[in-house]
């Protein structure tokens, strides 16, 4: 496969493989937060942890929208759906994400709410055109990569006049989720060395929000490819930056990310979209000027205002370590729900949904190397 | 008083559509039956017009199976609803080491669908009986109102014989034996996914629908009792068929990504979907687990056969209490090929 294969090269990952492993120092370990939830899916699916070397660690990160959505937000989504006028118009990912009361939208579905998948922004405003009877929203989530699509969808309604189409939207801002991962880093817990950078979102805001990591945090950051390669050459100059006692933010990622990035989908997402002044994360819980709202010139668009949603807060279950695992704290196999309770047919909590989530991951991917996780343990502490 | 016996008029197959009337055990019933299916199954059985199949006594042990098709869309290349309602029966029977002998055919008709599709399904349903040698000698049809069903849903039953000899099931596959696969897997699924979201590939995917019991025959001659295990991995593909062989047989697999046949064209458009093609269906294909001595003979009756010429083997049965299909990945690490978790869904970025 043109253009796919060269990524996925067996012999350079053995070259990188070996790469990492003379450039790690021996005696210091290196604990790297893939924040992207498509580098947690890439390092699980190729088996990337096993090409490195055991003081190398990978720590998953929050940026898998679905799984930094709070329970609330869920809710708020179903009791739409519920309505006889509406028609629900969602990303597949968000089907089975456990709201309250053991609800999601697939439960909702069956049950009889108008709730359909769809793959794009512009379907959803296809099925407004096509049915204009029918109040048709969107819900909308995801972090920069997906908010372009948004904007342009509200910018069509407007333009074309679509009275029946609105967007409940959810979209969050990686930097400031990044800004409070590393805040808030905690005691007892070794703090990050380094972070892998997201990809497709890079590919919108390019590189220079994230020079606050290298300024006030004096941690480096390696925007990455999602592809196995990409994400191992990524670990290799991270671990070149530390050794080197230098901490930068680099573009591994230069096939598709400029420092400045892409003017046009700014533009787009600065005339439709503001500032909230906080949003709830799951895992983070509630983040200041951390997500996004129509601006009041869109209003009519906007399912918050149309339907007057307000936000009830909903606690996740207790026992579920979803907080936790998405800050880096603990690894999924550290819940005591993990493959018990907590499994991709019956998911507690949102880090089980996506197949992008962490526990997701490591469960359909991973499992098998909790056997020998007590010799790498010791071998890492 | 007028004896002259009405006129019958053909049915309109091109213009017409299937009505209530067509599933209420009339005249206009027994005109479909007669001229959509009878014309396209043709056989001695059917032409009895009874409700049952008068067979002769069968040597060797019964097989008996039966299988549901609500394929969407009904038509896809290189297949349709129709042959593959055959092959899947057909492939049933066999992957138990059975010689299917005779088929059954069950059709639910939703009110408006077109005579047309209709002739064009039994057609392509006759043509696969006739090639595979196992006729079709008894069915039903049912017509629901308009929104009940989704076009036409179609059961196929089968009868096979089993030789005394011969001891085919999932959970037998035992530490060290090889894992063989018949050929590439994901065509199918692919083949419809396609078809299904409208997309368009340069290169058309076909499915692989096809009845795989003379390849099963060539098989068991060359390895006869060697032969532990037999699956189709039809819904929910390699992944679902190893799955479930080794949570029957208590083992696990260790298989190679790179030993496991799949067609670039499929690769690239499950690339396209966010899809894993070990997880995507197979109608054409099968997986045999046989004692480690016996693969090699049994790679090359496979590979000898037309619909096993891709065969391959792709690993072994290994011993683990978690029954875990683990997999060492094309790029070089490892990991588990686990159950599918409800559907394959696109990623959202």
């Amino acid at each position: 496969m043109k253009y796919v294969d060269e990524y996925r090269d067996p012999a350079l990952a053995k070259g990188l493989a070996a790469a990492i492993a003379a450039e790690a120092e021996a005696g210091r370990t290196y604990r790297f937060m893939e924040f992207c939830g498509g580098h947690t899916h890439a390092i699980s699916r190729y088996g990337v942890e096993d090409m490195l070397p055991a003081n190398v660690r990978m720590i998953h990160g929050p940026g898998c929208p679905v799984c930094v959505l709070p329970v609330g937000r869920i809710d708020d989504a179903i009791r739409l759906a519920a309505r006889p006028d509406v028609t629900l118009c969602t990303y597949a990912d968000l089907m089975r994400v456990p709201a309250s009361n053991g609800a999601s939208l697939l439960k909702a579905r069956a049950a009889g709410a108008d709730i359909r998948m769809v793959y794009s922004t512009l379907d959803a405003l296809r099925i407004a055109r096509s049915e204009p009877r029918r109040e048709v929203v969107f819900f909308a989530i995801g972090f920069e990569t997906t908010t372009p699509p948004t904007a342009l969808a509200v910018r069509q309604a407007k333009a074309e006049g679509c009275a029946n189409f609105s967007v409940f939207c959810n979209h969050v801002l990686t930097p400031v989720a990044m800004r409070a991962i590393l805040a808030g880093e905690e005691e007892g817990v070794p703090p990050l060395d380094g972070i892998v950078g997201p990809a497709h979102v890079s590919t919108v805001i390019g590189s220079r929000p994230y020079e606050f990591v290298a300024t006030e945090y004096h941690k480096p950051v390696v925007i990455s490819g999602f592809e196995p390669l990409d994400v191992m050459q990524s670990i290799l100059m991270l671990v070149h930056q530390l050794n080197q006692n230098r901490c930068e933010i680099e573009n591994q990622y230069a096939r598709a990310v400029v420092p400045q990035g892409n003017a046009r989908a700014l533009e787009a997402i600065a005339e439709v979209f503001e500032l909230r002044d906080s949003f709830e994360w799951r895992g983070l819980g509630a983040v200041a000027k951390s997500a996004l709202r129509l601006r009041d010139a869109f209003a009519a668009f906007d399912a918050e205002r149309r339907f007057e949603i307000e936000t009830k807060a909903a606690a996740d279950n207790p026992a579920c370590e979803c907080g936790a695992i998405l800050r880096g704290a603990k690894r999924p196999m550290d819940c005591k729900l993990f493959g018990t309770l907590c499994t991709p047919e019956t998911p507690m909590g949102s880090c089980m949904v996506s197949s992008e989530g962490s526990c997701a991951a490591h469960y359909a991917y991973g499992r098998f190397r909790d056997r020998a996780r007590t010799q790498k343990e010791g071998v890492l502490q | 008083m007028n004896r002259a016996k009405p006129i019958r008029r053909k049915l309109d197959i091109k213009n017409g559509r299937v009505e209530l009337s067509h599933g209420s055990g009339g005249r206009a019933m027994a005109q479909l039956i007669n001229d959509i299916f009878h014309a396209a199954f043709d056989n001695d059985w059917l032409r009895s017009n009874n409700d049952q199949a008068s067979l002769d006594a069968l040597p060797g042990r019964l097989v008996m199976t039966t299988d549901g098709y609500v394929v969407s869309p009904l038509f896809f290349p290189g297949g349709d609803i129709g042959s593959l309602s055959v092959h899947g029966t057909i492939n049933d029977i066999a992957m138990g080491g059975a010689t299917p002998k005779y088929l059954s055919a069950s059709f639910i008709i939703e009110e408006g669908f077109p005579f047309a599709d209709l002739e064009r399904i039994a057609q392509s349903m006759g043509e696969a009986s006739r090639a595979a040698g196992v006729p079709i000698v008894t069915g039903d049809t049912k017509v629901v109102e308009r929104g009940k069903a989704d076009g036409v849903f179609i059961s196929t039953a089968g009868v096979g014989v089993l030789p005394e000899e011969i001891s085919l099931s999932s959970d037998k596959a035992r530490p060290g034996d090889a894992v063989l696969v018949s050929g590439s897997m994901g065509d199918h699924g692919v083949a419809i996914m396609s078809r299904r979201e409208n997309l368009q590939f340069d290169v058309e995917i076909l499915s692989d629908s096809a009845p795989l019991h003379g390849l099963v025959a060539d098989m068991i001659a060359a390895a006869g009792g060697s032969l532990r295990v037999m699956r189709d991995p039809t819904r929910g593909g390699l992944a679902a068929a190893l799955n479930e062989i080794a949570l029957q047989s208590d083992v696990g697999f260790a298989i190679e990504e790179a030993l496991i046949p799949v067609k670039p064209q499929v690769a690239a458009a499950c690339e396209f979907l966010g899809l894993d093609p070990l997880y995507v269906a197979n109608e054409g294909k099968l997986v045999a687990i046989c004692e480690a001595q016996a693969a090699e003979t049994l790679l090359a009756a496979m590979r000898a056969h037309p619909l096993g010429k891709n065969a391959s083997m792709i690993g072994h049965v290994v011993e683990d209490e978690n029954n875990f299909v683990e997999m060492k990945t094309g790029f070089g690490g490892g990991r588990i090929v686990d159950w599918l978790s409800g559907e394959q869904l696109p990623r959202i970025c």
